[in-house]
């Protein structure tokens, strides 16, 4: 009870409030805006926060985060392009609805569902967490390594049909965080004599190139257009009512969520996926997805809001993220020296709860917002994507350059930039480099600190939980060959999409 | 049915032009890279093999080499995409942004972040096709707002320019610590 006043308490500030409040607010209007997402705007910020305090720094880009899937459901609706890439499933029934001229009904239930979604994952984030202070302290190094290798393994295994592009890019990223002064034997790695080599890439340099750089290119490269959202007119509020009537597909889909939530690799675009089907299979009008299903469109995005709560858990409770957003802002919480894991839950566990509460507040923010600044929002995705572009290429150097006025960092981060551009036009995911790079420097430390107990590679796994995690990776890897196996004599006929458009991942 | 059909669906991601060029970029590198294991890294006598400082490095760029490998397998039995040296031609053209980049941070310690981040927003909208008044205002105010945004309010750790020294006392204070 002293520690949730604590977080309470915490939250009360007003600096704190003031950087919920424009992370959650800016993280709408982003959302909403096709072209930017929640990983761009969350790059650019990361160096900018650096100077804030802990929580200040936090909550601002938990609320960015926490938020952006609001926003991006508006011209998933209005204009059929997903303003972040985890709403592509809005846009199949949302946008019928749009043309059926039901665009504010289609709205409110985004809505509504997103805050139901939201709201059901920080609950289960709440109620797990005394399991979580049980149960993270029996990961030592050899569990923390284990999970960090099924973590790349599972986001190498998610990219199907491009595994071999995924592998390449997560090794590239491991061997990106090798570069440098090793920090235990003192010899240089991979530096080509180059002094700027010899204190390593620095994971936020990279990460602004890959996401907010190249963003910025891929925009001033391609053809100038100006999307055409019309206003909305109607009680926002009347979807509530509506989602009342099919709580079971809410609560069911943002369950998936929360379950794949806390999965490395998987996240948004599987819960997405699996609840829709679900909520196909079990309505009783299966036919009207697709057409403007209402069921459709609340199984998509109250599972896409139940997982940044979910994806909270592995980060805070292992120091493992799950994927690029949480990887972020896993280096805001080194810069502060507030280190993720299971010592988290026993010396800051005030922290905890007030990025619990936190996270309660952005979603009543964002609500409340939205009700009454939807019509402004249509006029934002107007913006025309160029002069989105520059503004992108502008913020950057903010980011960049503030991190420690370094002008190598401008060129490494421009590499990176063209790197990121080339993977995105080829609809190559990013989000393997840059765990790649987090994951492999857990795994490198952790087996190393492992290392003085271990007789035999046999006592790598003679504790349970290393077993157990042991065994899941060996599982997944069986199932994957499972898959194959059966995918091959079936002989099925390739179907392309844009659905996994990379830009957000 | 709908347009969502199986599990697999969802997680397919398939060609696009240009694929083999990037293929055969990334097989090149990796195999680069991983004949400089013994030059660029270092093995420690007496050390375990995991505790090696080559150990991850060496991991890591066979694994890559190997991927890589596959990758251009799989892009090289394929079929071909037409558009390949169209799509390259529009990666290097990117080059041209990263130049404007570069040059903007390596302009902004010497005519400070004010006048450099206006000139830099205004000439590149300028240059992606935008000549309205009202578009390249629209930039110049976007720039305004952001150094005060970043600067002014945030006093995030950006460069003070070096023309700021030539500026009258009073306002050159001002400038240094604002702008």
């Amino acid at each position: 009870m002293e520690n949730i006043l604590a977080g309470l308490e915490m939250l009360a500030r007003w600096d704190v409030f003031a950087a919920l409040l424009v992370g959650s607010i800016g993280g709408v209007i982003i959302g909403a805006i096709p072209g930017v997402g929640p990983a761009v705007a969350i790059a650019i910020m990361l160096p900018a926060t650096f100077g804030l305090e802990p929580m200040v720094g936090l909550t601002m880009l938990l609320g960015i985060y926490g938020s952006s899937m609001y926003g991006g459901a508006i011209p998933a609706v209005l204009i059929n392009t997903p303003g972040t890439a985890v709403n592509a499933l809005t846009s199949y029934d949302g946008y019928p609805m749009t043309e059926n001229g039901e665009a504010h009904r289609a709205v409110s239930l985004a809505y509504s569902a997103s805050f139901w979604g939201g709201i059901f994952g920080i609950g289960c984030l709440i109620l797990l967490s005394p399991v979580l202070a049980i149960v993270a302290p029996m990961f030592g190094s050899r569990e923390i390594f284990l999970a960090a290798l099924l973590g790349i393994i599972l986001v190498v295994l998610a990219h199907r049909g491009q595994i071999m592009a995924a592998g390449m890019l997560g090794m590239f990223g491991i061997f990106l965080q090798t570069i440098g002064l090793d920090a235990v034997t003192y010899t240089q790695r991979y530096t080509f004599d180059q002094t700027f080599l010899s204190s390593g890439v620095n994971l936020i340099v990279v990460v602004l190139g890959l996401f907010a750089i190249s963003q910025a290119f891929f925009l001033l490269t391609a053809p100038d257009s100006s999307p055409d959202a019309k206003p909305v007119s109607g009680k926002l509020g009347a979807g509530f009512k509506e989602l009342l009537k099919h709580k079971r597909v809410a609560t069911v889909a943002s369950a998936f969520g929360v379950v794949l939530g806390m999965i490395p690799g998987t996240g948004e675009f599987t819960a997405q996926f699996m609840s829709y089907t679900y909520a196909q299979k079990t309505s009783k009008d299966p036919d009207s997805f697709g057409k403007g299903s209402p069921e459709g469109l609340i199984a998509s995005e109250a599972a896409n809001n139940a997982v940044p709560a979910a994806a909270m858990i592995p980060l805070l409770a292992l120091g493992i993220p799950g994927e690029a957003l949480t990887a972020m802002m896993l280096s805001v919480f080194y810069v502060h020296n507030v280190i993720p894991g299971p010592q988290l839950f026993q010396n800051n566990i005030d922290l905890v709860y007030g990025l619990y509460f936190a996270l309660i507040a952005l979603n009543v923010i964002v609500l409340v917002f939205l009700l009454f600044s939807t019509n402004l929002l249509t006029k934002i995705i107007r913006i025309p994507t160029r002069f989105l572009g520059v503004m992108i290429l502008m913020l950057s150097f903010v980011g960049v350059y503030s991190l420690r006025n370094s002008l190598t960092d401008v060129i490494i981060s421009a590499v990176f930039g063209v790197l990121g551009l080339m993977l995105k036009r080829l609809n190559l995911p990013i989000v393997p480099i840059i765990l790649g790079m987090v994951l492999g420097g857990i795994m490198e430390t952790k087996l190393r600190s492992a290392l003085p107990r271990l007789n035999s590679p046999f006592d790598m796994i003679d504790r349970p939980i290393s077993f157990i995690i042991f065994v899941l990776i060996l599982l997944v890897i069986g199932l994957h060959i499972r898959t194959l196996v059966k995918e091959f004599k079936a002989h099925q006929p390739d179907e392309d999409h844009d659905l996994h458009d990379t830009q957000s991942r | 049915m709908t347009k969502t059909k199986t599990l697999k669906s969802l997680f397919k991601r398939y060609r696009r032009p240009g694929d083999i060029v990037f293929a055969w970029f990334c097989f090149l590198i990796s195999v680069f890279l991983l004949s400089q294991i013994a030059d660029q890294t270092a093995y420690k006598n007496g050390a375990k093999l995991f505790a090696q400082p080559r150990f991850w490095p060496a991991v890591s760029l066979s694994l890559m080499t190997a991927f890589a490998g596959f990758h251009l397998l799989g892009s090289a039995l394929s079929e071909r995409i037409e558009g390949r040296w169209r799509e390259v031609l529009l990666w290097a053209s990117s080059l041209e942004y990263a130049g404007w980049f570069m040059a903007y941070a390596f302009v902004v310690p010497y005519t400070g972040y004010l006048l450099t981040t206006i000139v830099f927003a205004v000439g590149l909208a300028f240059r992606v096709g935008y000549r309205s008044a009202q578009m390249l205002l629209a930039a110049g105010g976007s720039a305004l707002f952001t150094v005060l945004l970043f600067k002014t309010l945030l006093k995030v750790n950006l460069p003070t320019g070096l023309m700021y020294e030539r500026l009258p006392e009073g306002l050159r204070s001002i400038m240094l610590t604002y702008f």
